[in-house]
């Protein structure tokens, strides 16, 4: 059994692979080594399988309907029967209505991680590689988006297309995209000058191919460092926007909207407001551990 | 019958006020099979030429042919069939997330060869490197190893001419010693004509027939390497910088 | 005659995943007041030699040795301030690349008096005084408008002078130079060894003179101390580097390309495994 193991180990981390898929599997097993040293990203990484554990398993782990009202047992206090984190203003049980928002700000993350930083990808590498008038000309649009208030164009965006998830996600991408297209032009910048790009160029490569196939891959790394360091203030966005009721509608279970309905009573009834903060923190802090660790792997800079 | 041909070559970097002279009225040729090598002090112009050739510099005029063809403005993939080019530092040539076996075989499809699978390993068996390589990412490599598989793809394309851009000036003696007995096999082997440029005039006296001498973006003369060992050329710049390069000498001594 | 430096069985190691990587193993060297060379490949530990001396190794590298004695000091009893003191005051190094030794947003003169004040005690004006003194040592001629500059506007020699001239202001007794020419043109590279050369004779400076060149280490140096894969192989007076014994030596030197008789292919070196086992050779052997 452990000879079997070790058999692998060793095949994983030869410098000497034999096979396409060797080289990838190799490369990957190393950077997964490396990346497990680091304790507290691996604590972050934890917390969130964790979180993708829950949500995939909301309706079975969930103590009760997230929905369900009981007005008879409303603002119940942490550890009250039945309700392990107590009960909002409508007597719905605040930890079954956490379990379920997961989803929501999976949901909410996931696209968001989708669209923007590919949407950032592709303008700052286009801007970066071509330079002159084309880069003038996107750079002058990212900059326009850059110039206002994330949360205040995304409210502009969500007023204009309507409340709703849906629209709260596209509006945090549309506002999140500007800072990833800086970052992919200024990687394409220093890379587009290197003897490794000169050399695909004298071997007759157009411009698409280099940027595809040789300028996005060594993008691609900062911009998931930057995407998971960034994942907190997407959440918090997504938070704040059902905070201000236009995001997740009631009586979805969203985190943000939850917070924004347990407002009313944080004097009194702190544990309201508090758990899904509580759950908006620990999440964001997930994904901060996560890009560090993953920062500390993937920057091509660091590599020796 | 030329292989290279420079008629009255400027290159120039910047516009207007900022604009900088790396080349002045160059003009040399290059017969083919030829070695002919470009000396001079760092931003002499030397690499410069070759990167107006390549199209890495794009303000340039005068006249330069390949194959008695002349040169314009875009170059097709018939010019990177006949022209390749060996980068100076094997650490920055090498894109550091693709495998050896990758960057080969984009090169050789870029070329249109349908052969690619045979040709990858002919190739790392030219340069002398073994199929074991073939999976290996550049940090897997020595420096010696990468220039190698620089070397290996400059010639997938099976050009007729090589431009070496100091090719050794990063590697170890010893490598050096290895990397430039392998350009001189490759180059009887394949019939090769090489312009190579170095710093190091002991380097192209061993690699070149003709030397072009550049000071301050002008070729100041043409000599062959036997006037040069013998240290008889006819401009006196050229003297000074055979005197320096011969080595350092206690002045009170 | 006691000697400046004396180097007793340094070790140099990193951890790494697969156990500890001896970079130095065990070298043993005396220095005088003269000239010694340390050359050898890249990773063959001769930087690291360099930077042990100075204590610079950043753990996780370890440092061991009997004794690192600078004139009958230890440095390895001493702590990381008195340390301090010793960098610069009494070692200097200059690196290969003056662009990413000198401060980019100071001009030279504020760099060159911030050094001479780190070191010494003295007003701005006598500051001011010792860097153009020093300017002047190292063959500036308009030192007035050197100190006004950028280190961006000064080209790699006048930058490679620069930081020598910086290293000389505390009038130290040792400099470590490492590749300090290996940027530069031949025709600057003249120059600045015969700044390095004068200093060593006027001011009775050791100089250890780390390079990969043989025949540069072959005419500048005293003394040579040839290095592989962490051990010293063979040491030599430098003027006899070319009858040197030891195969890696000749081998070294016989590929290098004869600039006056030329040769049908260089000679390549073989490696012997046997090179890397057998110990350090002594400070006097």
């Amino acid at each position: 059994m452990s000879e079997t193991l070790t058999g692998w180990r060793d095949w994983l981390l030869t410098d000497t692979p034999h096979s396409r898929s060797q080289a990838r599997l190799s490369a990957l097993y190393q950077g997964w080594l490396a990346f497990r040293r680091n304790s507290l990203a691996m604590l972050g990484l934890a917390i969130l399988l964790f979180l993708l554990f829950v949500a995939a398993f909301a309706p079975w782990l969930a103590p009760s309907d997230p929905f369900a009202q009981d007005l008879a047992n409303r603002l119940q206090p942490i550890g009250a029967e039945g309700h392990p984190l107590g009960t909002d203003s409508l007597g719905r049980d605040i930890l079954s209505r956490l379990i379920h928002g997961s989803r929501i700000t999976l949901y909410i993350v996931t696209l968001v991680a989708l669209i923007a930083p590919i949407a950032g990808l592709i303008v700052g590498t286009i801007a970066g590689y071509a330079g002159g008038i084309i880069d003038m000309g996107l750079m002058r649009i990212t900059d326009i988006f850059l110039a206002f208030p994330r949360l205040v164009l995304a409210l502009a965006f969500v007023a204009a297309l309507g409340a709703g998830i849906e629209n709260a996600v596209l509006a945090i991408s549309l506002t999140a995209w500007p800072p990833y297209a800086r970052i992919a032009r200024a990687e394409t910048l220093t890379i587009r000058n290197s003897d490794y790009i000169s050399a695909v160029r004298l071997q007759g490569a157009g411009p698409i191919r280099i940027i595809t196939k040789h300028i996005w891959p060594l993008c691609i790394s900062s911009l998931i460092v930057r995407v998971t360091l960034d994942m907190a203030g997407i959440i918090l966005a997504a938070a704040g926007l059902g905070f201000l009721g236009l995001g997740a509608q009631p009586p979805s279970p969203e985190w943000g909207a939850m917070i924004s309905e347990g407002r009313r009573f944080i004097l009194d009834h702190w544990w309201v407001a508090t758990m899904p903060g509580l759950a908006i923190f620990t999440v964001s802090l997930a994904f901060n551990l996560l890009g560090d660790g993953l920062r500390d792997v993937l920057d091509p800079k660091s590599e020796k | 019958m030329s292989a290279l041909s420079f008629q009255g070559l400027n290159v120039w970097f910047g516009e207007g006020r900022d604009r900088v002279d790396a080349v002045k009225d160059a003009s040399f040729e290059v017969a083919p099979g030829e070695s002919f090598g470009l000396v001079g002090e760092s931003g002499s112009g030397k690499s410069t030429i070759m990167r107006a050739l390549t199209g890495l510099a794009p303000h340039w005029s005068g006249h330069m042919s390949v194959n008695d063809r002349p040169v314009g403005r875009r170059r097709d993939r018939t010019f990177y069939k006949t022209v390749q080019m060996v980068f100076q530092d094997p650490y920055a040539s090498l894109h550091p997330r693709l495998s050896v076996d990758q960057v080969l075989s984009e090169v050789l499809w870029l070329h249109g060869f349908g052969d690619i699978e045979p040709r990858i390993e002919r190739l790392l068996d030219d340069v002398g490197l073994g199929p074991s390589f073939r999976f290996r990412y550049p940090h897997q490599l020595s420096g010696g190893q990468r220039q190698r598989v620089a070397i290996a793809r400059a010639l997938a394309p099976e050009p007729s001419i090589l431009l070496l851009d100091e090719p050794t000036s990063a590697l170890d003696v010893s490598v050096q010693a290895e990397i430039l007995n392998l350009l001189a096999d490759l180059r009887t082997e394949h019939n090769l004509t090489f312009l190579m440029v170095s710093h190091d005039l002991a380097v192209v006296a061993h690699m070149c027939e003709r030397i072009a001498v550049m000071q301050a973006g002008e070729i100041v003369e043409v000599l062959g390497v036997e006037e040069m060992r013998a240290m008889k050329p006819q401009h006196p710049y050229t003297l000074s910088l055979l005197e320096a390069s011969l080595g350092y000498r206690r002045e009170s001594a | 005659m006691t000697d400046l430096l004396d180097v007793e069985d340094l070790w140099v190691r990193f951890p790494t995943r697969t156990g500890m990587f001896d970079a130095v193993r065990g070298v043993s060297f005396r220095l005088g007041r003269e000239r010694l060379g340390i050359v050898g490949e890249s990773g063959s530990g001769k930087s690291m030699t360099g930077r042990a001396i100075l204590r610079l190794i950043r753990p996780p590298g370890q440092v061991d040795a009997t004794h690192i004695k600078l004139d009958g000091e230890n440095l390895l009893d001493k702590s990381e301030v008195e340390m301090r003191a010793v960098r610069g005051n009494r070692i200097s190094m200059v690196m290969q690349d003056p662009k990413f030794s000198l401060n980019p947003v100071m001009t030279v003169g504020e760099q060159l008096i911030e050094a001479y004040q780190l070191h010494a005690r003295g007003g701005q004006a006598e500051a001011r005084k010792r860097a153009i003194e020093m300017l002047e040592a190292v063959s500036i001629r308009d030192a007035e408008r050197v100190m006004r500059a950028h280190p961006h506007e000064m080209s790699g020699g006048m930058g490679q002078r620069i930081m020598i001239a910086m290293m000389l202001i505390p009038d130290p007794e040792l400099l470590i130079a490492d590749e300090p020419t290996s940027a530069l043109d031949v025709s600057v590279q003249g120059q600045v060894l015969q700044i390095m050369d004068k200093l060593v004779q006027d001011r009775g400076m050791g100089l250890i003179f780390i390079s990969h060149d043989l025949n540069l280490v072959a005419q500048f140096c005293d003394r040579v101390l040839i290095m592989y894969a962490g051990r010293v192989v063979e040491t030599c007076d430098a003027h006899k580097l070319h009858e040197a014994q030891h195969p890696y030596t000749r081998g070294l030197l016989n590929s290098l390309p004869r600039f006056d008789a030329p040769q049908k292919r260089l000679e390549v070196l073989k490696r012997d495994p046997a090179w890397a086992e057998v110990p350090s050779v002594g400070p006097r052997a």
